[in-house]
């Protein structure tokens, strides 16, 4: 174990981190405006995973293509679902909430268990089998295109937030419901809105995970309670916080692969995810309650 | 009072029942009720933190684990009795469950965050025992079981039917436990603070000691179910026992059958377990013998009670039967 | 006449909200067996000076006095303990229980057993007029039988002093004088010292002794009711500076 691996890994890291970032990001967006705990976050991502098998397999579509349609009809969905199901929740006990989406979640898995059956399903593509050489430097291809991705999907979404009007306005609505509804915002709309474009989030996020690795039905709870951390960590209502979370995570996962064993990844993020419930609650770059 | 006279008369006849079954019963029928009044019990005891004190688990598999692990692992490794066994596993557990309870409440993390630190600390054990060989680690724990014909209550080896009784003796001390403690001032004041934190805490309640209250008696009661479990099915595996599909096993039933009531989760855990085995009849009648259907089933029967039954089905059941007005 | 100790003294309690000072300075003192009324237009600080004595708020500075005893930075449930009882501006039933039930757990307070408390309970309600509605929930309570839960909850403790909050708010005038009669007995026959934020002047006029007027966080004058009502300063904050009276 040299230095150069362990800088291959970290950079290894960062590149998956930048992609779990993205799919903490939808969650961040999701849970901080609407406020519902999305406990069917992984499962979506599974979908676009499986979604993104399928249109390869039957259409020949590059995953890289194929997410502009996956997005586009996670997007439906998600307005549909945060307008048709969600919406009368809002008001609902947190508890009532929860097992919403845990039975949404629960259905979820199990009908693509149904569908696609427990084997893993992955995308084989050429073209990225080339690792690219930086120096000594080793990067998996795959890696850096779909970072690049998540890279490019996030600015756009900062830019929607920052610089749009209905942007603007959820951003509104999460400050202060109350006062988004009393200056006349359509905040149920908005709500729709916002899950819907979470939903995108993820859509793009699960395209490009399934890119590096396989799929099976049961990655779903794994990837939730992963978002819920990242979100944790890097800060709720944090935009920037849920990248940098995303990166940490899968930093201190690829790190702590190679120094304790593989299997034991996950510890460190829940450990990470206790620390900073106990120390910094607000997560690294989110506001103080 | 005829609402309660009917209750008790209505209580009387079903503790007959359950008294009486092994009697009558195949033993694919005991085994399905010796599963409901496992998850009769855990559920109670996941009501207590819940239900009574409004404090959200989704860690819970957390206790049945560690539960069953210690007495298991004291079995195998020193040959250590479950009647022994069963102290420190209780022990262990409520110390967990002060953990989390000292860190959760005087860090003030609360509702969604409490929840997400519940199944953090169980999915960290989860991935710590898988590593942890002296216990078996991933490869699983087995206990010897010496024989399987006559009642031998000290070392809980015997018939089917022991394993009901003890099941059924768990699940009535749960029982009369949770309604001693609702009607006493400790439930009343989980009860207020549940309702509302800040005003019972303005009527002199002090919220940090009985919400550490509610999660030791609830860790440890807990505690009790993982060690049947590990002596009923002899095998443990963390990836089963501590994951996180369990968790949520174990809040159906009170959830579905009414959360913060005595027999909600008892009424939940039989429609649940009834459920899920007349499913996999069904299905294994019409042929859909494909993995995923029952759990989808699951799932559209949780999404229904959620959304059209908030309170569970107990209340309403309740008031059908006139034990409530 | 031997003069009336002081059961409650505030001195100099201070508190900001990023930057925004809600109460500066407040000092006043409530005598055992009196009955003070702190007046005030909204967002003097009232609420706040109350949420600092009964322990919900830790003032900036300053101190408060129970009884000989500093109990500014305690908190809320050993303050009740300490015989302060309180109302909340915006009412806070336990909505899932009954009304006797609610004051129930007011009552464990002081009491050993369950049947104690359960007749102590009936009685302050029966008191307070919520006896037809004991065994309903909460949660069907119009506001003013609300309010009346609030208050019965409170007494159930009892408390040495009461702080009430807006508790005339939405009564009608019967009503209102229901619930001073109320508090004129339970101050006279069990001497309970009172401590309202009210802005129903027929109560402030018909229970206070004393009266205080909070304005911007600062105390701006104090007196009996008849002298507080025609002070210009007090009128001027109400009605506004240029205001003829």
């Amino acid at each position: 174990m040299d230095a150069l691996t362990v800088v291959d890994l970290t950079l290894a890291g960062v590149l998956t981190g930048l992609l779990y970032g993205l799919m903490a990001l939808g969650l961040s967006v999701i849970f901080g405006v609407v406020r519902v705990v999305n406990f069917a976050h992984g499962e979506m991502m599974t979908i676009a995973m499986y979604a993104t098998v399928v249109l390869f397999t039957w259409l020949g579509l590059d995953p890289f293509v194929a997410l502009l349609p996956v997005a586009a009809a996670f997007f439906g969905l998600g307005y549909l679902l945060q307008r048709g199901l969600i919406n009368p929740f809002i008001t609902r006990p947190e508890h009532s909430q929860f097992m919403l989406l845990v039975a949404l979640a629960i259905i979820l898995v199990n009908a693509l268990l149904m569908i696609f059956g427990p084997d893993a399903r992955h995308v084989q593509l050429d073209y990225l089998l080339e690792p690219i050489e930086v120096g000594p430097l080793l990067l998996d291809r795959g890696k850096v295109a779909a970072a690049g991705v998540a890279a490019v999907t996030a600015a756009a979404l900062f830019a929607f937030f920052r610089f749009t009007l209905t942007g603007k306005a959820i951003r509104a609505c999460a400050d202060n419901h109350l006062g988004a509804q009393v200056i006349g915002l359509d905040v149920r709309r908005l709500y729709a809105l916002t899950f819907g474009l979470g939903s995108a989030c993820v859509a793009v996020a699960g395209c490009m995970m399934i890119v590096l690795v396989d799929v099976t039905p049961t990655l779903g709870p794994g990837y939730t309670l992963l978002a819920f951390v990242i979100v944790i960590v890097g800060g709720l209502g944090s935009m920037p916080g849920a990248l940098l979370g995303g990166v940490l995570i899968g930093v201190s996962e690829a790190l702590a692969g190679l120094f304790i064993a593989p299997s034991a990844k996950s510890m460190f993020s829940f450990a990470l995810l206790i620390l900073v419930l106990l120390l910094r609650p607000q997560g690294l770059l989110g506001k103080s309650a | 009072m005829k609402a309660e006279r009917r209750a008790t008369v209505l209580l009387a006849v079903l503790a007959c029942a359950l008294l009486v079954l092994p009697a009558f019963a195949n033993p694919y029928v005991l085994s399905v009720a010796t599963l409901i009044l496992f998850f009769a019990y855990t559920g109670q005891a996941w009501n207590v933190m819940m239900g009574f004190a409004g404090q959200l688990s989704l860690g819970h598999s957390l206790y049945v684990g560690v539960g069953a692990y210690v007495a298991a692992g004291l079995f195998f490794l020193y040959g250590v009795g479950p009647w022994a066994g069963v102290w420190l596993a209780m022990l262990a557990c409520a110390l967990l469950g002060a953990v989390i309870g000292a860190l959760a409440f005087r860090f003030r993390i609360a509702g969604v965050y409490f929840a997400l630190l519940t199944i953090a600390f169980a999915e960290f054990t989860r991935i710590g025992f898988d590593h942890f060989a002296p216990l078996g680690g991933p490869g699983g724990l087995f206990l010897k079981v010496e024989q399987r014909q006559h009642l031998d209550l000290l070392a809980l080896r015997g018939p089917p039917a022991m394993f009901y009784y003890v099941a059924l003796a768990l699940t009535a001390g749960a029982f009369a436990l949770c309604s001693r403690l609702l009607h006493s001032r400790v439930g009343y004041y989980w009860q207020a603070i549940r309702e509302n934190e800040e005003a019972a805490q303005a009527l002199g309640i002090d919220v940090f000691r009985y919400k550490m209250l509610a999660i030791l008696v609830s860790s440890s009661m807990t505690a009790l179910a993982g060690v049947f479990f590990a002596f009923y099915y002899n095998n443990l595996f963390p990836e089963q026992i501590f994951n996180i599909g369990r968790s949520i096993e174990i809040i159906l039933g009170p959830i579905i059958g009414g959360l913060g009531t005595l027999f909600g989760p008892i009424l939940g855990a039989a429609l649940l377990t009834v459920l899920a085995d007349s499913s996999t009849e069904l299905i294994g009648a019409l042929g859909w013998d494909i993995p995923g259907v029952k759990q989808v089933l699951y799932g559209v029967v949780l999404l229904g009670v959620v959304m059209f039954l908030p309170h569970g089905i107990w209340p309403v059941l309740a008031q059908k039967l006139g034990l409530r007005r | 006449m031997s003069p009336s100790a002081v059961l409650l003294e505030v001195r100099g309690i201070r508190k900001s909200f990023r930057g925004l000072r809600a109460v500066q300075d407040a000092t006043f003192d409530v005598p055992e067996r009196g009955i003070v009324a702190l007046i005030g237009p909204n967002g003097a600080g009232k609420t706040t000076c109350f949420n600092m004595i009964a322990g919900a708020l830790q003032p900036d500075s300053g101190s408060v006095t129970f009884g000989g005893k500093r109990i500014d930075g305690w908190r809320a449930d050993r303050i009740c303990a300490a015989g302060i009882g309180r109302t909340f501006q915006i009412v806070k039933p336990f909505p899932g229980l009954s009304v006797l039930d609610n004051v129930i757990v007011g009552a464990l307070l002081r009491t050993g057993g369950m049947d104690e408390a359960r007749r102590h309970a009936r009685k302050v309600i029966d008191r307070i007029g919520l006896g037809a509605k004991a065994d309903l929930p909460a949660a069907t309570l119009t506001l003013p039988e609300r309010k009346r839960l609030e208050v019965a909850r409170a007494l159930a403790t009892r408390p040495r002093l009461l702080l009430l909050d807006e508790v005339m708010a939405g009564l009608r005038p019967t009503e209102c004088d229901q619930m001073v009669d109320v508090f004129h007995e339970l101050n006279g026959r069990d001497g309970l010292t009172i401590l309202l934020i009210e802005h129903v002047m027929r109560a402030v006029m018909a229970l206070a002794r004393q009266v205080i007027v909070l304005n911007f966080g600062q105390v701006l004058a104090r007196g009996t009711p008849a002298e507080v009502v025609r002070d210009p300063a007090v009128l001027g904050c109400y009605l506004g500076e240029d205001a003829e009276v």
